[in-house]
């Protein structure tokens, strides 16, 4: 049985799993950094790419170079593009990596971060901001966000609490029956509320949908350390995800705590999905096309799929938005769009592939 | 029913006294008491169903006893979850299913548990984990995946598994009984090697010649009670009880 061909034949030619894991990294940081690099330079305003890199060098410290940039093509650099690329890296990385760990916890390759409810909670926080006229505020940040985060974080407590006890493995089914519940209820409120103040239809439309639109730093700075613990918790439990994988009974009995490791790694992928989705609406797919793409390369063992997912699905989503911002230029396409209509085809590809045990 | 220990100068590493256990309403133990010493090797036979994997099963706490108590190496099993912790650690179990990571090699699955549970450095476990598929047998084959390997040398290297966490006891729940007969030797000779090394054993098995030739004492079970303990001698060529010699004369 060769689960992959990639890893199969690094081991057989002698390399250690450090060693692939180490390669495999590489590649992936050096496609991140192409797909930022491609992001800073394409966009509506043509600016020279060696002007932006001696833009960026000039703000080195100890380095001053006259790129030759106007004021306003150095700020479009530096407020508008190289934020987003921030942004679009952050928000990649911490959906893939949600959907990554929850794939992992729950054993099931369809779960996606938004499975207990953030996606639903967020939504009903976003439309109560935008229905109370919150977002159009001047205040230190914008409400919106700060709503979204609120109701994921409200509508994943509730999940948690009526799931009840994440030890038992068994108890896993009833926290995602428990997921898809609160989803529906908070979906109703919101619908609900739509409804009612049917003006903001086409604001919350535009939220769900999904953006990576920024307003200088902000949002980077909002959501920069909740990403931070979050991907810090799930990377060091990589190995103890695949401890578990090996089954409930074995993981007991070689000294694992598995309802330790449950908590944790579910806290901390809500955590990251939350703050993703606070800041860019709801992303579809990337959570669960980018774990899937890691694995059909290396293979299941969570210690590489987690660090990669992080990697690809920051390099993913700068290069979808991208797509997003150059295809109709100068309008936007939603970011959401774009990673569905990519997504949904590969998602398919999946499905077909896994009754042939690929998964 | 006698319990007499036959190693009167090492000290009781497991001690279960009344042990009982309730599926709901149906009673898997009924006062289940037996002391096992310090490198004794103990199999457990007995007709399915008669509580044998349930009973070994009760003492890394895979199953919760609810009467009775289970000391093991000194710390009794509670809802302690510290207890419970310190006793896992000490105790190694192989199932009848050996489920390894079948997407790393056969060297990581070794070498899993203790780096990401005990923290082991990884030098100092890959090295232990290479000792250890020494000992099993298969050195060979430690860059390959568990799916190359035949179920015995998986079963083998579920041993080196639960080995390679340096358990004071090893627990066996037909270990197996999933093999292809062919297999089954390789496997119960590793344990051999295993008890004469000295490690302090239970083992669930069915496999006669392997109870005749390492236990150093058998428990015969029957419908959750322990019908007869005894030496395989006494066992085989003189059992005392009636059920004892009835599941005799069905399996021999």
């Amino acid at each position: 049985m060769r689960w992959n061909k990639l890893t199969d034949q690094h081991l057989q030619e002698g390399g250690s799993p450090a060693r692939l894991t180490g390669k495999l990294l590489t590649v992936a940081s050096l496609i991140l950094f192409v797909s930022a690099l491609l992001s800073l330079v394409l966009g509506p305003v043509s600016i020279r790419p060696d002007q932006i890199f001696l833009e960026i060098l000039d703000h080195f410290p100890g380095v001053t170079i006259d790129s030759g940039l106007s004021k306003v093509e150095a700020a479009i650099i530096w407020d508008v593009r190289l934020p987003r690329i921030v942004l679009g890296l952050l928000v990649g990385g911490l959906l893939a990596v949600a959907g990554a760990s929850y794939q992992g916890i729950f054993r099931n390759p369809l779960a996606d971060p938004y499975l207990l409810g953030v996606a639903a909670g967020a939504g009903l926080g976003a439309t109560i901001a935008i229905a109370s006229g919150a977002t159009n505020g001047e205040g230190m940040f914008d409400a919106l966000p700060i709503a979204a985060f609120i109701g994921s974080a409200v509508a994943v407590g509730i999940t948690l609490l009526v799931g009840g006890a994440v030890g038992k493995s068994t108890s896993t089914v009833t926290l995602l029956l428990a997921g898809v519940a609160v989803a529906s209820l908070f979906t109703a409120i919101q619908t609900y509320i739509q409804q009612r103040e049917s003006a903001t239809l086409r604001q919350v439309y535009s939220w769900i949908l999904g953006r990576l639109s920024t307003s200088g730093w902000d949002e980077v700075i909002m959501i920069l350390p909740y990403a931070v613990i979050s991907v810090t918790i799930m990377l060091a439990m990589r190995g103890a995800l695949d401890v578990l994988a090996v089954g409930e009974e074995e993981a007991l009995s070689l000294g694992l705590r598995p309802e330790r490791v449950r908590w944790m790694v579910i806290a901390a992928a809500s955590l990251a999905a939350a703050s993703a989705v606070a800041v860019s609406g709801l992303i579809a797919f990337v959570g669960i096309i980018v774990p899937h793409a890691v694995r059909m390369v290396v293979g299941a063992s969570n210690r590489l799929v987690i660090p990669l997912s992080l990697f690809i699905g920051a390099a993913f989503l700068v290069l979808t938005d991208l797509l997003a911002r150059t295809l109709q230029s100068p309008a936007e396409l939603p970011i959401g769009v774009v990673t569905a209509f990519f997504g949904a085809p590969f998602f398919l590809f999946v499905l077909r592939r896994r009754s042939d045990g690929i998964i | 029913m006698s319990t007499e220990t036959t190693n009167e100068n090492r000290s009781d590493m497991i001690v279960c006294e009344n042990v009982d256990k309730w599926f709901g309403d149906f009673q898997a133990l009924k006062g289940v008491s037996a002391t096992i010493a310090e490198q004794e090797v103990v199999v457990v036979l007995g007709p399915s169903g008669s509580g044998k994997s349930t009973w070994i099963r009760c003492i890394n706490r895979l199953e919760a006893h609810q009467q009775g108590t289970i000391i093991v190496d000194g710390v009794e099993l509670t809802n302690d979850l510290r207890n419970i912790e310190k006793i896992r650690s000490e105790v190694g179990m192989v199932f009848q299913q050996f489920n390894l990571f079948p997407h790393i090699s056969v060297l990581d699955n070794v070498t899993l548990a203790p780096k990401w549970v005990r923290k082991m450095p990884k030098a100092a476990a890959e090295k232990k984990a290479e000792e250890l598929l020494e000992m099993v047998g298969i050195p060979e084959q430690a860059a390959k995946y568990p799916g190359q390997l035949s179920g015995g040398q998986q079963q083998r290297v579920a041993i080196a598994r639960a080995l390679a966490m340096e358990p004071r006891i090893m627990l066996f729940d037909e270990p197996t009984s999933a093999l292809d007969p062919e297999m089954i030797k390789e496997v119960l000779d590793v344990m051999k090697d295993l008890a004469h090394g000295g490690m302090t054993m239970m083992v669930v098995t069915h496999e006669m010649g392997f109870a005749r030739e390492v236990a150093d004492r058998i428990i015969f079970m029957e419908s959750g009670e322990i019908v007869e303990s005894g030496t395989p001698e006494h066992f085989f060529t003189n059992p005392t009880e009636d059920r004892t010699k009835l599941f005799l004369s069905q399996i021999l």
